[in-house]
């Protein structure tokens, strides 16, 4: 399979892109046990936490108005 | 087949795929994936302890943050092997049968559906998208802004702040609509140089973790010979709306976005 540039792939893929597509996308078929609805939504409260558990280690990079 | 352990299920491929491409790769439970082969497809599979996988259990994993990204990029990791090598469908995260037998039935009762799907996606990449408002240019246009007509008419400081707040306000209400509106042209063009595309829905700055506003999170199927195109027309377009919009380009990715089967509802 041809990859058209090295410097495109990303090595570490972003969780958020990840989930987008390993959640709601990929074939879909009635296996004996799948995810309900409510347990996407627990995923989301759980990425929630990854990422605030992330930015916390990390300094806001959002300017400040003043 | 024993009850202690259940069949997660990766993706699936046509029968003459090589696992050499897994190679010390490990799954979701730390197994070696395999094949279940037949109708001339394979599903690439890895047993996963009961115990552990559930729906109490997997209910209860879900709420592990670390747990989560660990399984998930396990599985992507996995499917993203297969669709470097061949054609692949990717599974939704978490989908397990009980045994085997199971997933055989599931590719001999489906495998036309299973192979028009792979037909669709044979030879071609997903790529994403993603644009944001970016208001740090947006910031800086204020701080001009604000230089040109701030406080003139008036010689109450609370006053003028108040005016500025105002304009301000709606300054960025009307540079969102036209980052919308940027967005729509955007997936219009790259649209143009896909087979197919598919939007997700906006991801929020809880979930991303950046403020500026999202407006835009296309997948798009790609012929791989136009590849290199679609890369320069994504270039094209961040040059082009570089003053208000910042855009990602993600990829290449399995084609997660565009395996949708008849099956989905009426699957057993």
């Amino acid at each position: 399979m041809s990859q058209p540039s090295a410097a495109l792939q990303q090595r570490n893929v972003a969780l958020v892109d990840l989930l987008d597509r390993v959640l709601a996308g990929g074939v879909v078929i009635a296996g004996e046990i799948t995810l309900s609805i409510a347990d996407v939504d627990l995923v989301r409260i759980s990425l929630r936490a990854l990422i605030a558990s992330v930015r916390s280690v990390t300094p806001d990079p959002d300017r400040s108005l003043s | 087949m024993t009850g202690d352990s259940y069949t997660w299920l990766y993706a699936v491929a046509p029968s003459g795929t090589d696992l050499a491409v897994l190679r010390g790769m490990s799954g979701v439970a730390g197994e070696h994936p395999r094949l279940i082969t037949a109708a001339d497809l394979a599903a690439v599979v890895g047993s996963v302890p009961s115990s552990d996988f559930d729906a109490p259990a997997l209910h209860d994993h879900l709420q592990d943050p670390h747990w989560l990204e660990h399984a998930v990029r396990a599985h992507h990791q996995v499917i993203d092997a297969l669709a470097r090598g061949s054609r692949t469908l990717p599974l939704r995260f978490a989908t397990l049968y009980r045994d085997d037998q199971r997933v055989s039935a599931l590719l001999d009762e489906h495998h036309r559906e299973f192979r028009t799907a792979l037909d669709r996606v044979a030879g071609r990449t997903e790529w994403g998208v993603k644009a944001y408002l970016d208001s740090a240019r947006l910031h800086d246009d204020n701080q001009g802004a604000d230089g040109r007509d701030g406080t003139a008419s008036t010689g109450r400081p609370g006053t003028a702040y108040l005016l500025r707040r105002r304009a301000a306000r709606d300054r960025n209400a009307q540079a969102l609509d036209d980052a919308v509106e940027r967005a729509r042209q955007v997936h219009h063009e790259l649209t143009a140089v896909a087979e197919d595309s598919a939007e997700h829905p906006l991801q929020t700055p809880e979930a991303t973790g950046i403020r500026d506003p999202m407006v835009l999170n296309g997948a798009y199927l790609v012929d791989h010979p136009r590849a290199e195109e679609f890369a320069q027309v994504v270039a094209g377009l961040q040059d082009a709306h570089r003053q208000v919009l910042r855009i990602e380009l993600t990829g290449p990715w399995p084609p997660y976005s565009f395996v949708d089967l008849p099956l989905a509802t009426g699957g057993k």
